[in-house]
C-alpha cells in the first residue's frame, strides 16, 4: 500500500517528518518498506508557457519554441514532442536542471538551433509508464492553465509529497485503505481521525425503475449494492484526483473509473462501474459461471470460465468476473452517460481461486481476498456516487439496489489486566491498558480488572484476548517491554544419536572427506539406484522440474551428482560424505515413506596429491574400506563387521563390492561404482560406501570394561603360505583363529604376493601371529605347539603350502 | 729426579701433545691403547721400578700414578670434545630446509549450513533447550491445521507446497516438529524447551535467491510462566551470540498464523553498522527472526490448556543466516557441493 503523506495529513494531525512517521509505523504495527520523495534529486524544473512554436528548418519533427519561464525574456527551447502547441503550460527543465535518473540539462544546439532547456514528459521527471495518463504517454505533459509561470512544478504534480510504501501482513488488510492507515497512525500518536462529511444529493427518479438485481447464493456475495447515475459526462479527472492516484501507483483513466479507484484507496472497498447502456438488460444477477461460459475481460483476453467463478451477469451472459476484473463489453467509455456503481463483499476463497486461475491479481481482488470493512460498503458506494455526480455533472437516482446486505456489529472480547501482564511480562495498570484501547478507538468497559472491549468492524482481525494483548503490546511499544532470560532450569543435552552423528562427521572430516548436502528430491532413476534393500519410490504429485520429482532412497546418487559437478569444473580429486534421510516404502500403496538416516561417502581421483616428497596415491577399494572401518569403530559394536563379496548391486562393480554385515544383517555396502555408471555420470573411477545409521544404532554395543595390561611378554610367529587365488583372507583368518589356541591374541596380515616364484593361480599370504598369556611367561614349547596346530590346519583346510 | 721420572715426564708431555692433536675418536682410542695399554710405554716404564731402590719407589710410584691420572683425564676431556664435535658435525649434516612444505594431511570441511546449525544448537543447548527432529514427509494436519492455518488459508496453496497426496506433503517449515512435541510433552515434568533444525521444501523454482530445498530452525518454550519478556531476552541473547555482542536488536509487530502477538526481529546491519548499505537494503536493519507468543489455537490443537500454559515460538532460515554471515550470493551453492565452495568454511 502506497500511502501519501499529504493525503494522510488530511485525516490525522501529523507533526513528524515522513521518515519519523515511517519508523514509528514500522515499530508499532506495519512495516514501511521505504519512503519515496518523488521530487528528490530533481532541480530547476518549472512551469513554462509556450508562447510560440515554429518548425525547425533542419528537421521534420523538431519544433523551436519560445517559452515564458517567468524570466525577463522568453527562452528558446527545441522540442521534439508531437503534442507541443502554443498556449500550453508545460514542464520546463531549465539549463542546469536535474531530471530523472540524475540527468543534467545543459544549454546546447539541436541541428543548429539554440536550446536553453527541455520541455519534459512525465516519464522524464520520474513518472513510471504504468501511472502516466494515456493522453500524455507519448508526449509532453500539459499542466492546467492556471499553473503559475516560473514556479516549481512539483506541487502541481503531487511531487512535493512523500510516499510511504507499507507492506501489509495478511491480518492487517484494514490498512489497505487510507482510512485504515489513518486510524492506525492516530492510535500510535494518541491523535484522533477527521474524515470529511459526504453530502449525497439524490434525484427524484427511483433506481428501482431502471434496475433490479439478485444474488443466487448469498454466501458468494453477502453484501451486494448498486447505485445508478444518469447524465454523467465522462472526462479526465481534475488534477487533485489524478495526483492521488498516480502517487498510489494507479494510472488515471477518466472521472468515473478514477473515483472508483480513489475510494477503493480511501476505504479499502473495491468498487466497480458499468456502462448501463451496455449491460443489455435491466437486471443484474450474481451467480456462478456456467460450464463452458466465456467472458472477454477488460484486458481483451477471452476467459474460459468454470462453475467455481462468481460472475456478474445481465441475466443472460457474464459481464464481469466478480471482484476480479470487469468485462470489456460493459466498460465505461467516453460515450457512457448512465453509470451503474457496484459495492459488494464477495467470498474471499472464491475470489482468490479465480484470481489465481486466470493469473489476474488486482488491487480489487487482493482486497476481497483479505476481507473488507463491513461498516463502509455502503458509505463508500454513496461517497463514490456523490463524487462522480459532482465531477461528471450527473444525477444519482434515488435509493440503492441491494439484494443482500450485512449489518456490521462490533465484536466483544474480554481481557484481564492479569492475563495481559502474564503474557507480556509487564506490570501494566488497568488504566494504562484502558488508555491503549482508547487510542485505538475501541469502546471499553471495565469491571474488577476485566475489560470488555467492543472491537469495531474496521478491525476484523481481532477476535480473541490474545489479539487484544497484541494491540496493547504494540501500542505500548515492543521496545518498552522488558527482556528477561527464562527462569526455569532444564538440562540441554544432545541425545546419544545426535552425539554419534557429530562424532561420525568428525571422523570423516578428520580423514579428509568434505561434508555435502545434496538435493533430497531427484529423478526416479537416481532415487532408485544404490539401494540397500528394495523400496518403492515416493513422488511429489505436482513437481516443478523433471530433476526433482522423486524422494531419494539412497545418498550415493546425490554425491555422484556432486562429483560430476566438481569434475565438470576440473575439480578431480574429491571425497565427499553426506548424512541425511532416505525415504523408503515397503509397498506401492503406502503414501508416506519411512524415513531412515543414512551415511554415505564417495571419492574419486587422487586420495593423496603428488607432492615434492611423495607420489600421488589414487583412491582405491582398500582406502575406502579403511574409512568404513574407522566409521564403524565409532559405533563400538559388539560384533565385528563382515565383508561379503556381492554382485547384487547393479550400479556397482561386480568384482569390487562388498556388502557389510553385522550379526548377519546387511547394514551397508562398500565398493567401486560400475564403470558404466561412472561413464554415464562423466566421472572417473569412484569408490563409495553407504551405511544405514538407524539400523546400526540398534545393534549391540561392546561393553567398555577395563582389562589389565599383561605384564608378561608377547611372542610372535610369522607364517607365509601359498594358497589358491580363490582362498580369501577372511577364510584363512577363520582357520587361524579356530585353531589358534588359548593364547593367540592377534593375527595380522603383512604381505600378499603373486607373481615370480609363485605358481600361476596361487598367491602367497603372510601373517604375524601374536601369543600372550596374561598370567605367565609363555615358553617356546607352548608357542611352537600352538603354532604347529595352526600350520597343520591351514595345510589341511586350504591346501596351503608353507614357504 | 730419577731417570724414570724423566721418562715419565717425557711420556706425559708427548702423550698430551698427541692427545691434543688427535682428530677423531678412533685416533684418540689408539693413543689411549698405545699409552696406557699393557704393552705400552707406561707399562714398560713401570717395569723399570723393579730396578729402583726401595726408598725411591713410593715417590716414583706416586709420580707415575699422577702421570697416568693426568693422561687419563686428558684423554677423557679430549674424548668429550671429539664426541661433541662429532655430534655437531652430524647435526650440521642433518639440517633441513624447514620452509619446504609439510607432507600434506588431508582434512575435510564441515558444511557451512551444519556449522550455523550447530552454533545455534550450542547456544540453545546452553539455555536448556533440547534438539529434536521430526519428519520431512509430513501429515497436512501437523504442517498446517494444528498450526492455526485453516483449509482456505493462502499458505496451504498447492502452488507453494509439494504434496504427495491430499494429506501427505513435504514439510514447508519446521513447525510440525513443534506441534508434535507440544502434543507429546508431559508438562508435569516441567516446561517444554526445544529447537528443531532441519530440511524444508517449497515449490519454488531454483535461482540465486530461491531453492526448493533449504534449512530452517524453529524453537519453542512453553510452560506456566513464560512471557514475551522471556522471548525478547532469549532471542536477544541468541542473536548477539551469533552475530556479535555489539548488535542492536529490534523487535517489531508482525503476523504469523501460529503466534499472537507476533514479532519480527531485526539486527542492526553488521556490514554498515546501521548507516545503510547493500546488505541491509539501505535500511540499517536486517530481518533475522520471526517469532511470537504461541497462538491459543495452536495450544488447544495440541491438547494444551491455553489458560494455564503459554509461551513463545520462533523460526529462522539457516541458509539465509549463512548467506548473511559470509556474503554468499547464490543459495544454490549450498547444494551443488563444489569443493572450492565447501572448503572455504573450514573454521566456524
Amino acid at each position: 500500500m502506497k500511502v501519501s503523506y499529504n493525503w494522510l495529513k488530511k485525516y490525522v494531525e501529523l507533526t513528524d517528518t515522513p521518515e519519523a512517521l515511517a519508523n514509528k509505523i514500522t515499530l508499532t504495527g506495519l512495516e514501511v518498506d521505504n519512503v519515496r520523495h518523488p521530487a528528490a534529486g530533481l532541480k530547476k524544473i518549472v512551469v513554462g508557457w509556450v508562447k510560440s512554436v515554429r518548425e525547425h528548418p533542419n528537421s521534420d519533427h523538431l519544433n523551436i519554441c519560445q517559452v515564458d519561464v517567468g524570466e525577463e525574456a522568453p527562452i528558446q527551447i527545441v522540442c521534439g514532442a508531437p503534442n507541443i502547441a502554443a498556449g500550453q503550460k508545460v514542464i520546463v527543465a531549465l539549463s542546469g536542471a536535474r531530471i530523472a535518473d540524475n540527468v543534467k540539462i545543459k544549454k546546447g544546439k539541436l541541428r543548429g538551433a539554440v536550446s536553453n532547456g527541455m520541455i519534459c514528459a512525465l516519464q522524464e521527471i520520474g513518472f513510471s509508464d504504468a501511472v502516466t495518463p494515456q493522453a500524455y504517454a507519448d508526449g509532453i505533459y500539459v499542466l492546467p492553465a492556471d499553473a503559475k509561470v516560473g514556479a516549481p512544478v512539483y506541487s502541481y504534480l503531487g511531487m512535493d509529497d512523500a510516499i510511504l510504501d507499507i507492506e501489509i501482513t495478511p491480518n492487517r488488510a484494514d490498512a489497505l485503505s487510507m482510512r485504515g492507515v489513518a486510524y492506525e497512525v492516530a492510535a500510535e500518536y494518541g491523535e484522533s481521525v477527521h474524515f470529511p462529511e459526504i453530502s449525497l444529493q439524490e434525484a427524484d427518479k427511483n433506481v428501482a425503475d431502471v434496475l433490479s438485481a439478485k444474488v443466487t447464493d448469498e454466501q458468494d456475495a453477502p453484501s451486494y449494492n448498486l447505485r445508478v447515475l444518469e447524465n454523467v459526462a465522462v472526462k479526465p479527472s481534475p488534477l487533485w484526483l489524478q495526483r492521488r492516484l498516480w502517487n498510489a501507483g494507479i494510472r488515471p483513466i477518466n472521472n468515473v473509473v478514477d473515483v472508483t479507484n480513489l475510494l477503493m484507496l480511501d476505504y479499502g472497498q473495491p468498487l466497480h462501474a458499468f456502462d448501463y447502456a451496455k449491460i443489455g438488460g435491466h437486471t443484474i444477477e450474481v451467480r456462478r459461471a456456467e460450464k463452458d461460459e466465456t467472458l472477454t475481460t477488460l484486458d481483451g483476453k477471452v476467459r474460459q470460465l468454470t462453475p467455481e467463478d462468481i460472475v456478474i451477469s445481465n441475466g443472460e451472459k457474464a459481464l464481469n468476473l466478480a471482484g476480479v476484473m470487469g468485462g470489456l463489453d460493459s466498460e465505461i467509455t467516453a460515450k457512457t452517460t448512465t453509470v451503474v456503481l457496484e459495492a459488494a463483499i464477495f467470498d474471499a476463497a472464491h475470489i482468490r481461486k479465480t484470481a489465481q486461475r486466470y493469473n489476474l491479481r488486482s488491487e480489487a481482488s487482493s482486497r476481497f481476498e483479505k476481507g473488507v470493512n463491513r461498516a463502509t460498503v455502503i458509505t463508500a458506494l454513496d461517497h463514490a456516487a456523490s463524487l462522480i455526480a459532482e465531477l461528471g455533472q450527473g444525477s444519482v437516482l434515488k435509493g440503492r439496489v441491494a439484494p443482500t446486505s450485512v449489518t456490521p456489529t462490533p465484536v466483544k472480547v474480554q481481557l484481564t489486566t492479569e492475563k495481559t501482564n502474564q503474557v507480556l511480562g509487564t506490570n501494566l495498570t488497568s488504566a494504562e491498558i484502558k488508555q491503549t484501547f482508547q487510542q485505538l478507538g475501541f469502546a471499553t468497559t471495565e469491571k474488577a480488572g476485566t475489560f470488555t472491549v467492543s472491537v469495531p468492524p474496521r478491525r476484523w482481525d481481532i477476535h480473541i484476548a490474545a489479539d487484544l494483548i497484541e494491540e496493547v503490546a504494540r501500542i505500548y511499544g515492543y521496545e518498552h517491554l522488558p527482556a528477561t532470560l527464562p527462569a526455569s532450569a532444564t538440562p540441554g543435552v544432545l541425545t546419544a544419536k545426535q552425539q554419534l552423528q557429530r562424532r561420525l562427521a568428525a571422523t570423516l572430516e578428520a580423514n579428509g572427506l568434505d561434508q555435502a548436502l545434496s538435493y533430497a528430491l531427484t529423478t526416479p532413476e537416481k532415487a532408485s539406484a544404490f539401494q540397500l534393500g528394495d523400496s518403492y519410490p515416493t513422488k511429489v504429485s505436482w513437481p516443478l522440474s523433471v530433476d526433482h520429482t522423486t524422494l531419494r532412497m539412497n545418498l550415493i546418487s546425490g554425491l555422484l551428482d556432486d562429483l560430476a559437478y566438481n569434475t565438470a569444473r576440473k575439480q578431480t580429486n574429491v571425497a565427499l560424505y553426506e548424512q541425511g534421510k532416505v525415504f523408503l516404502k515397503a509397498d506401492a500403496k503406502t503414501a508416506r515413506p519411512k524415513e531412515a538416516a543414512y551415511l554415505a561417502g564417495a571419492m574419486t581421483g587422487d586420495w593423496q596429491a603428488a607432492a615434492w616428497n611423495q607420489e600421488a596415491i589414487p583412491v582405491d577399494f582398500y582406502r575406502i574400506k579403511g574409512l568404513v572401518a574407522a566409521v564403524l569403530a565409532d559405533f563400538n559394536l559388539a560384533e565385528a563387521p563382515e565383508y561379503l563379496a556381492t554382485t547384487r548391486h547393479q550400479e556397482m562393480h561386480p568384482g569390487r563390492t562388498a556388502d557389510i554385515l553385522i550379526d548377519n544383517q546387511i547394514i551397508g555396502f562398500v565398493g567401486q561404482i560400475h564403470p558404466r555408471v561412472a561413464k554415464q555420470a562423466h566421472i572417473a573411477a569412484t569408490y563409495v560406501f553407504q551405511l544405514d545409521l538407524d539400523h546400526l544404532a540398534t545393534l549391540a554395543k561392546k561393553k567398555v570394561q577395563y582389562q589389565p595390561v599383561s605384564r608378561y611378554p608377547a611372542v610372535t610367529r610369522d607364517v607365509a603360505l601359498v594358497v589358491d587365488q580363490s582362498v580369501t583372507n577372511a577364510a584363512l583368518k577363520v582357520t587361524i583363529n579356530a585353531h589358534g589356541g588359548a593364547y593367540l591374541t592377534s593375527v595380522a596380515l603383512f604381505d600378499v604376493y603373486a607373481g615370480r616364484h609363485i605358481e600361476n593361480g596361487r598367491k602367497s599370504m603372510a601373517y604375524t601371529l601374536t601369543y600372550q598369556n596374561p598370567q605367565a611367561t609363555l615358553t617356546d614349547d607352548q608357542v611352537n605347539q600352538a603354532f604347529a596346530k595352526v600350520v597343520a590346519a591351514l595345510q589341511d583346510e586350504h591346501g596351503a603350502k608353507i614357504r | 729426579m730419577t731417570s724414570l721420572q724423566d721418562k715419565l715426564l717425557a711420556l706425559k708431555q708427548q702423550g698430551i701433545k698427541d692427545i691434543e692433536k688427535s682428530a677423531d675418536l678412533k685416533e684418540l682410542n689408539d693413543i689411549r691403547v698405545h699409552l696406557l695399554g699393557k704393552k705400552g710405554p707406561m707399562t714398560e716404564i713401570l717395569h723399570g721400578m723393579r730396578d729402583l731402590a726401595k726408598e725411591e719407589r713410593p715417590a716414583v710410584g706416586s709420580f707415575a700414578n699422577k702421570v697416568r691420572d693426568n693422561l687419563t683425564e686428558t684423554l677423557e676431556q679430549r674424548k668429550q670434545e671429539l664426541e661433541a664435535a662429532k655430534i655437531e658435525h652430524q647435526l650440521a649434516q642433518e639440517a633441513l630446509d624447514v620452509t619446504l612444505p609439510g607432507t600434506p594431511v588431508r582434512s575435510g570441511a564441515h558444511h557451512v549450513i551444519m556449522q550455523i546449525t550447530e552454533t545455534l544448537e550450542a547456544i540453545f543447548l546452553g539455555m536448556g533447550f533440547q534438539v529434536v527432529s521430526g519428519y520431512e514427509v509430513e501429515e497436512e494436519k501437523y504442517n498446517f491445521e494444528k498450526l492455526n492455518i485453516p483449509k482456505n488459508h493462502p499458505a496451504r496453496d498447492m502452488q507453494d507446497t509439494f504434496y504427495i497426496n491430499n494429506d501427505i506433503l513435504m514439510r514447508t517449515h519446521m513447525s510440525p516438529d513443534e506441534a508434535r512435541e507440544l502434543e507429546k510433552h508431559d508438562f508435569s515434568q516441567g516446561p517444554l524447551k526445544m529447537i528443531s533444525p532441519g530440511r524444508v521444501y517449497r515449490r519454488d523454482t531454483d535461482d540465486a535467491t530461491h531453492s526448493h530445498q533449504f534449512f530452517q530452525m524453529e524453537g519453542q518454550y512453553i510452560g506456566k510462566h513464560v512471557t514475551m519478556a522471556d522471548l525478547k531476552g532469549t532471542l536477544t541473547f541468541a542473536m548477539r551470540k551469533l552475530f556479535g555482542a555489539d548488535r542492536e536488536i529490534r523487535f517489531r509487530p508482525s503476523y504469523f498464523p501460529f503466534t499472537e502477538p507476533s514479532v519480527e526481529v531485526d539486527i542492526s546491519c553488521f556490514n554498515c553498522d546501521g548507516s545503510g548499505c547493500e546488505v541491509c537494503k539501505q535500511s540499517g536493519w536486517i530481518e533475522v527472526l520471526g517469532a511470537g507468543m504461541t497462538h491459543p489455537n495452536v495450544l488447544k490443537a495440541a491438547g494444551v490448556d491455553p489458560d494455564v500454559y503459554g509461551g513463545f515460538a520462533f523460526g529462522l532460515g539457516i541458509d539465509r543466516f549463512a548467506m548473511l554471515k559470509y556474503g554468499i550470493n547464490d543459495i544454490r551453492q549450498f547444494y551443488q557441493n563444489d569443493v572450492r565452495f565447501l572448503r572455504q568454511f573450514k573454521q566456524a
